[in-house]
């Protein structure tokens, strides 16, 4: 959904885990699902920390 | 066909009444044309007279708006208008606001029609495109003729009660209105042939005006990850259970305010995800897949952000009118603000 969030002026945008589940994955088991939720937030966070 | 009678507004610089420091001079009139008005009266030849000039500063408008709008419209009607013609005001905020305002006006109140002159970024052009004609003057004073010859043929057309042609044909702004025409083509053949000219890079005309998006200004960085108040907010229809302030699935027109205090995971059975725009299954079976609350607990606990805001809001952004998003979205935002967030992590699906 990148380019619809640049479309629409969003400035801080990062690639999430899909439409579907945005800070999931169904395809992993549970710890590595939540692991890469957490990987996926840090780096949102990140991202909030950086001049646009 | 009768002459016309069309009245004319302008500020106290184009009245040639003063500069900047003349500014908050009340409204007035004077008979016949002054300034840009000669060479309107030029453009209307025999279709028309400017029969007067109504004025004020754009300060004093400004001010006391909906006073001066009754005593220049008391001025006007004693001149018996047809037409009001207002500007060009080029990109002169204030001004642009006083000929939207007075044109809007004289719709409404005198029932005659109205053509303002302003550049498309005017303040004044942003909020009065849908309900008046602006013609579109561009920048400089350097446009001044051709616009009044815009603003004068459109206005006579109005006046007259003949056909208005499209934004682009007549050179004024878009109004986001849409009509029926009459093709000989259907849909489908004009489609392939837009293709076609596109692929050629030839020139070709979408019928759809696509939406404008204003651009915003970006936020400054995080300094402080450690005290910041990190807010969660979604477009993918989060609810609690029930959907208790009944959000739609789409084309949303609100969201809803999910308090989290003492939430430590988005639990299954207590939330659901309405959308029409995508298979809410997978988000419904973990909610954190949609809203990650559970993540964002540990990293409270572990101090790695300051606090997590006490509310989630979530609206259901399938076929979102533009126009209803950026209410949506004003309102959560200042919401946030007065709150003390300081970020937001918004997931989208």
């Amino acid at each position: 959904m990148i380019p619809v969030a640049k479309e629409v002026g969003s400035l801080r945008a990062i690639p999430s885990g899909g439409i579907v589940s945005p800070t999931g994955n169904p395809e992993l088991p549970p710890e590595k699902e939540k692991e890469f939720r957490r990987q996926l937030i840090l780096r949102a966070l990140q991202t909030l920390q950086e001049e646009v | 066909m009768n002459r016309i009678r069309v009245v004319h507004y302008l500020n106290q610089f184009f009245a040639q009444i003063g500069g900047e420091d003349k500014g908050d001079i009340g409204p007035g009139v004077k008979a016949g044309p002054l300034g840009p008005g000669r060479a309107l009266q030029q453009t209307l030849g025999e279709n028309g007279e400017v029969v007067a000039t109504i004025f004020c500063g754009d300060n004093y408008f400004a001010e006391n708006q909906d006073e001066t709008i009754d005593a220049l419209l008391r001025f006007a009607v004693e001149h018996k208008p047809d037409l009001l013609i207002a500007g060009p005001a080029f990109e002169s905020g204030r001004y642009g606001v006083a000929c939207g305002a007075i044109c809007h006006a004289a719709q409404q109140k005198l029932r005659i029609a109205a053509v303002a002159g302003m550049d498309e970024d005017n303040v004044g052009a942003g909020l009065y495109r849908k309900t008046i004609y602006i013609v579109n003057s561009g920048v400089t004073i350097a446009r001044m003729v051709p616009t009044i010859q815009r603003m004068a043929a459109l206005g006579l057309k109005l006046a007259q009660n003949r056909p208005i042609g499209k934004p682009e044909e007549e050179g004024y702004l878009r109004r986001g209105i849409k009509r029926n025409e009459f093709t000989a083509k259907p849909p489908a053949e004009r489609a392939v042939d837009m293709l076609l000219a596109k692929l050629r890079g030839a020139e070709f005309h979408s019928e759809i005006a696509p939406p404008q998006f204003a651009g915003s200004k970006p936020a400054a960085a995080l300094r402080e990850l450690s005290s910041a108040v990190i807010a969660l907010v979604t477009d993918g229809g989060l609810v609690p259970e029930g959907n208790p302030d009944n959000i739609e699935p789409g084309r949303p027109t609100r969201f809803t305010t999910i308090p989290i205090t003492g939430v430590d995971s988005l639990e299954a059975d207590k939330y659901d995800a309405v959308h029409s725009g995508y298979d809410t299954a997978i988000a419904n079976r973990d909610p954190n897949r949609l809203v990650p609350l559970d993540t964002m607990r540990e990293l409270e606990r572990e101090g790695v952000i300051g606090k997590l805001h006490e509310f989630v809001h979530s609206t259901g952004g399938a076929h979102a009118a533009v126009e209803n998003a950026t209410v949506i979205g004003k309102d959560i935002a200042q919401r946030l603000k007065a709150a003390g967030v300081t970020g937001v992590i918004l997931t989208s699906t």
